[in-house]
């Protein structure tokens, strides 16, 4: 265990030697992927609750097509699916793209993410009470004012806990990296295991960093919750 | 009609011979979720129990499990186990003087799933049983009905109906974590799909054919979930917004 | 609607509200603030209203009163446009909003009339409506703010000169809505309605989610608006309070206006149907 600690500690945590490894890795993928993900899932869980049709059907579909389906058979086609593709590898710019690995590991894990959290967000939206739009709306806000002003900040705070759980649950995903050769937490263990076949400890020490990460999150965002939700009432607060 | 199609550029459903292949990677994803399934709805209703016992060191156990359990990733849990389950064994029966037993994948797959999702069924189950009202059972204890007969004419039909969207979402992620035991080498769905993708130099083909079948399960599961959810609760609405 | 046209008055409390001089009537009769004529509305083959008329001026507080389901409330939310009525006309200030029609009725043709005639008339509902995630303070300056353009400073000032107004200690201008009583939570509602500084106050049942120790609180800020001076619409059950207050009294029936005059009416109803209602809310 302690031979495991001395030749692996470093690459578990951070670096391999020669690039980011283990948990920088992870933290990496994970904040890449929440980010792009909610910016871009900011605006289509607003087209999924419209009213119009053209708007709201194809974000319906991307989130059934990405929701229905695993995330290693989407993380599969990011990555060796779309780069068999003649056409990709003949356009130097997906070419460039998709000849890292981790390009297509974040592609994967933001279109992933991003599926998720419009639902989730689209929900919150429409769980904010009627009367309390209208009141915006005899108020003189319409359009994109209603959506900044009332729309967005009270959604945003009702989805917490549901988005605190999404984070979770993605940085549980992004353990699927090391099957496209991405140097996380789990592929470290991995490497470990085949070295040394301490095979409870390599994957232990993985399974430990995980846990850590996931209550640190979970701390955050009861944090979050304490500060940004207690506007529903004292007994919800 | 096919030469039509292909004339167009369009894609056939031209599964090179590689068909019997994706039909038993499909068997072998949906037994090994539906096995895990029930092993884990069993360790769920197991574990709620557990968690709500009179007992201080049972509800700190159940805790433990749920919470170490849900805060690792599956993947990482899959190996863990997978890998661990053959070496505790071995030591096992060395210590015994028995046999070398040898796991096979398929058991120690279902074993690994149920296990692990026996956590998540616990907190959907452990949910439920704390909506039903407590009245329901204070009645069900004065009307003379004894513990077994509480449980089974009063707590659980009761408890089924809030456990509904939980055991149906949870049915639906464990689905889709099945794909993760090709990774441990068991030959489902998704490894007939790559290992096809391998031999026809074709991978996107194959891959996004495994995608079209996870969505056809899915969905599917998701009309029946719909179904059976607007039997037990009426007058949900869903609005859009103006 | 030119919104600059309607400066902002200087004094917080509003108590001296400027109003713009009327413009002159076309057809040369005195004109009223708030014309509302023939009015309809059907959901699906139920005619809700069917031909209401009714004439604000400067000053008038108007009580609509009815059983439930006389379209009492339809009728003051298709005053603001919350429901879009069918057919009929709604003047204000001698402009009429001009309406279009469409399939399902009829909606208003110019967006930036029907913003300005909402900035014009505050509404405060039954449910009062505040954006829980809001604190008190931002509940009542948010749409001075963002709708009317009045700076951040100006906006809190005056929200909390309001907050004072309607009663309620300046500790609860931080607090989110949820921790307040209803009482205090319509108060704060009245207080963002006055905020915007309007011409006409719209109250639909004020006071009929309230437990009954705390509708005295609320009646007693819309007397002193009253008392004001205060261009006021209101759906009310509460028939002693109506009596008070009103200037006009609008008796509606099955979508008519059965009877209509001073508060006088109240004490001596000319219909039948009136008088049933009257009789039937004494017990």
């Amino acid at each position: 265990m302690i031979e495991l600690l001395q030749q692996y500690g470093q690459a578990f945590l951070w670096s391999d030697g020669y690039n980011l490894s283990g948990l920088a890795m992870t933290l990496w993928l994970l904040v890449a992927s929440i980010v792009l993900g909610f910016l871009l899932a900011l605006p289509l869980a607003i087209a999924r609750v419209s009213r119009k049709r053209l708007l709201r059907w194809p974000v319906q579909f991307y989130t059934w097509l990405f929701r229905g389906t695993p995330l290693y058979i989407q993380l599969l086609i990011c990555y060796t699916g779309l780069y068999s593709l003649e056409a990709v590898r003949a356009q130097p710019l997906l070419d460039g793209f998709f000849r890292e690995a981790i390009n297509c590991t974040l592609l994967a894990f933001v279109l992933n993410t991003c599926a998720y959290t419009v639902e989730i967000f689209a929900g919150a939206i429409r769980n904010i009470p009627h009367g309390e739009i209208e009141a915006a709306q005899a108020y003189g806000l319409s359009g994109w004012r209603l959506y900044l002003h009332l729309i967005i900040p009270s959604a945003l705070r009702r989805a917490l806990p549901q988005y605190g759980n999404e984070v979770i649950l993605m940085l549980h995903a992004t353990s699927l990296a090391f099957t496209a050769t991405v140097p996380d937490i789990l592929k470290v263990a991995r490497d470990a295991n085949a070295a040394t076949f301490m095979t409870f400890q390599a994957f232990g020490i993985a399974a430990l960093l995980y846990l850590l990460l996931s209550f640190l999150l979970v701390g955050l965002f009861r944090l979050a919750e304490r500060r940004w939700m207690t506007f529903l009432g004292p007994t919800r607060g | 009609m096919n030469d039509l199609l292909h004339s167009f550029g369009l894609p056939v459903l031209d599964l090179q011979g590689f068909g019997p292949l994706l039909l038993q990677g499909i068997w072998m994803t949906l037994k090994l979720a539906l096995l895990s399934m029930l092993l884990s709805i069993a360790l769920g209703l197991f574990g709620a129990c557990v968690k709500l016992a009179p007992l201080r060191w049972l509800r700190l156990l159940g805790a433990g499990y749920t919470t170490l359990i849900r805060g690792v990733p599956d993947l990482v849990l899959i190996l863990l186990i997978f890998y661990s389950l053959q070496t505790w064994l071995n030591e096992l029966t060395d210590l015994l003087g028995w046999d070398y037993l040898e796991i096979d994948p398929f058991s120690a797959g279902v074993a690994t799933l149920g296990f692990i999702y026996g956590a998540y069924f616990t907190e959907t189950f452990r949910g439920a049983i704390l909506s039903v009202p407590r009245g329901q059972l204070e009645a069900a204890t004065a009307y003379g009905l004894g513990p077994l007969k509480r449980f089974r004419l009063v707590l659980f039909p009761q408890m089924m109906r809030f456990a509904l969207p939980g055991l149906g979402n949870n049915w639906l992620v464990l689905l889709k974590a099945t794909a993760l035991v090709s990774i441990i080498g068991l030959s489902d769905l998704v490894k007939a799909a790559q290992n096809a993708g391998k031999t026809t130099n074709d991978p996107l083909y194959f891959l996004v054919l495994a995608a079209v079948v996870y969505l056809l399960i899915t969905s599917l599961s998701n009309l029946v979930l719909r179904r059976l959810e607007r039997r037990y609760n009426t007058g949900i609405k869903g609005g859009l917004l103006p | 609607m030119n919104q600059t046209a309607y400066a902002m008055p200087a004094d917080p409390a509003g108590l001296c509200t400027q109003r713009l001089a009327q413009p002159l009537s076309v057809a040369g009769t005195a004109l009223h603030k708030l014309q509302v004529e023939d009015l309809h509305k059907r959901y699906g083959d139920h005619e809700v209203l069917k031909g209401v008329s009714l004439n604000a001026s400067s000053g008038d507080v108007i009580s609509l009163i009815g059983t439930s389901g006389s379209g009492k409330s339809t009728l003051l939310r298709c005053i603001n446009f919350l429901e879009q009525p069918d057919a009929g006309r709604i003047t204000l200030d001698g402009r009429t909003i001009a309406l279009r029609q469409t399939r399902g009725g009829t909606t208003v043709a110019d967006k930036a009339q029907l913003q300005g005639l909402r900035t014009r008339l505050a509404m405060v509902f039954q449910h009062f409506n505040l954006w829980s995630h809001m604190s008190v303070l931002d509940n009542i300056s948010m749409a001075p703010r963002q709708v009317l353009g009045v700076p951040a400073r100006e906006a809190s000032e005056r929200a909390r000169a309001y907050l004072d107004k309607v009663g309620l200690p300046a500790r609860v201008a931080e607090q989110y809505p949820a921790f307040l009583s209803g009482g205090q939570q319509q108060r704060v509602a009245i207080a963002r309605a006055l905020a915007m500084e309007p011409e006409i106050i719209l109250f639909d049942e004020p006071t009929s989610a309230l437990d009954p120790e705390l509708v005295g609180e609320v009646l007693k800020v819309i007397q002193t608006l009253a008392e004001e001076g205060r261009t006021m619409i209101m759906v009310t059950h509460e028939m002693g309070f109506a009596r008070q207050v009103s200037s006009q009294v609008l008796f509606l029936h099955q979508g008519r206006v059965e009877e209509q005059g001073s508060a006088q009416i109240l004490d001596h109803p000319a219909s039948e149907r009136l008088q049933q209602f009257l009789s039937n809310r004494l017990k």
